[in-house]
């Protein structure tokens, strides 16, 4: 019983804890009234990095800078921009470090392929170790009549309920 | 060659484990500015002390100078002060105030408190220039040359030792340019 408790309270903090993370940082009166402006707006946001905490994008973000940027993206968008225009927009300002997705241009091949890479020259690696390994030793040669009697006269032998 | 061939994995993981430990020395709060060798964003900002002017790009033109975004909220602003007197009352450079996201009221509570080394203050209450300008905390300095362009940024404080080794000797190059 008391187990059973316990893991109800641990299940609660879980809970809790989950439910308070979907609580937005977006405050109500940076919300836009036309709800699919406000909708891509929200969109956008959770696609770009909070500068000041890094690791959040900001939509989740409660920083200062974060609403900050929130309000641009909404002016952006209610001006009339695309999705991109708007990320164009913040990424001339902050680079593209403020885009949570880096974009994919010859100086992060490395990030986006390397992974791949890696895995492909470690396959080839593998392939070619296998294919290169010595022969399996021949078979051995068949038995001779008179092993192939004593063989028989062990297996006769083994008690019955013994065998593999 | 082919006795070399054990070797790989060793040189391959002593590549990872260098580049690994450099990147353990790595600021991750230092992020490269875009905004450099660009112009200053257009912009106009509000008075912060009463019956003096706010400033506006226009400002800027003409000579090198310092823009310096502080708030009354901002410690490290507290530890930068002392430098920036010092260089106003020197007069080494022309500095320029932005009060970011700070209330033009507490803003100049804290320049009369503690002495104001800025040529010109604007409020950027609404934090709309420091977007333009790819702020991301306070303090941040942009050193911007005699036709309005942004040449430098220094991320945090500028300390003696930042103006001596940096700012100072950038200063003196851009007022050299035409």
């Amino acid at each position: 019983m008391k187990r059973r408790l316990g893991v109800v309270a641990a299940l609660a903090c879980v809970a809790s804890l989950t439910l308070s993370q979907a609580a937005w940082a977006v405050e109500p009166g940076e919300m836009l009234n036309d709800p699919r402006l406000e909708a891509r707006a929200e969109a956008i946001s959770k696609t770009l990095r909070c500068v000041v905490c890094q690791n959040e994008n900001i939509d989740d973000s409660g920083a200062p800078l974060a609403s900050d940027m929130r309000r641009l993206v909404r002016e952006r968008v209610s001006a009339g921009d695309t999705d991109d225009q708007v990320r164009a927009y913040l990424v001339a300002r902050y680079g593209n470090f403020v885009l949570l997705k880096p974009p994919l241009q010859p100086d992060t091949w490395l990030l986006w392929f390397g992974p791949a890479a890696v895995l492909l020259l470690a396959a080839a690696g593998f392939s070619a170790a296998y294919l290169r390994r010595k022969p399996a030793a021949p078979a051995p040669a068949p038995l001779t009549a008179d092993e192939r009697k004593q063989l028989d006269a062990l297996l006769a032998d083994t008690p019955p309920g013994n065998t593999p | 060659m082919k006795r070399f061939l054990p070797l790989i994995p060793i040189v391959l993981f002593a590549v990872f484990a260098a580049a690994m430990y450099f990147g353990l020395k790595n600021d991750p709060r230092a992020l490269p500015s875009v905004v450099v060798n660009k112009p200053m964003p257009e912009f106009n900002l509000a008075p912060v002390l009463p019956g003096q002017p706010g400033l506006a790009k226009a400002d800027l033109v003409g000579r090198v100078s310092l823009v310096n975004v502080f708030g009354s909220w901002c410690g490290v602003c507290v530890e930068e002060h002392p430098t920036l007197l010092d260089l106003s009352a020197r007069k080494a450079v022309a500095i320029y105030g932005v009060d970011w996201k700070d209330s033009p009221a507490e803003g100049a509570a804290w320049l009369n408190q503690r002495g104001n080394p800025f040529t010109q203050v604007g409020s950027d209450q609404a934090g709309r220039l420091a977007l333009d300008l790819g702020v991301s905390g306070a303090p941040e300095t942009f050193v911007v040359d005699k036709h309005g362009r942004v040449r430098f940024k220094q991320v945090g404080a500028i300390t003696p030792d930042v103006w001596r080794d940096t700012l100072g000797p950038l200063v003196a190059k851009l007022e050299g340019e035409p």
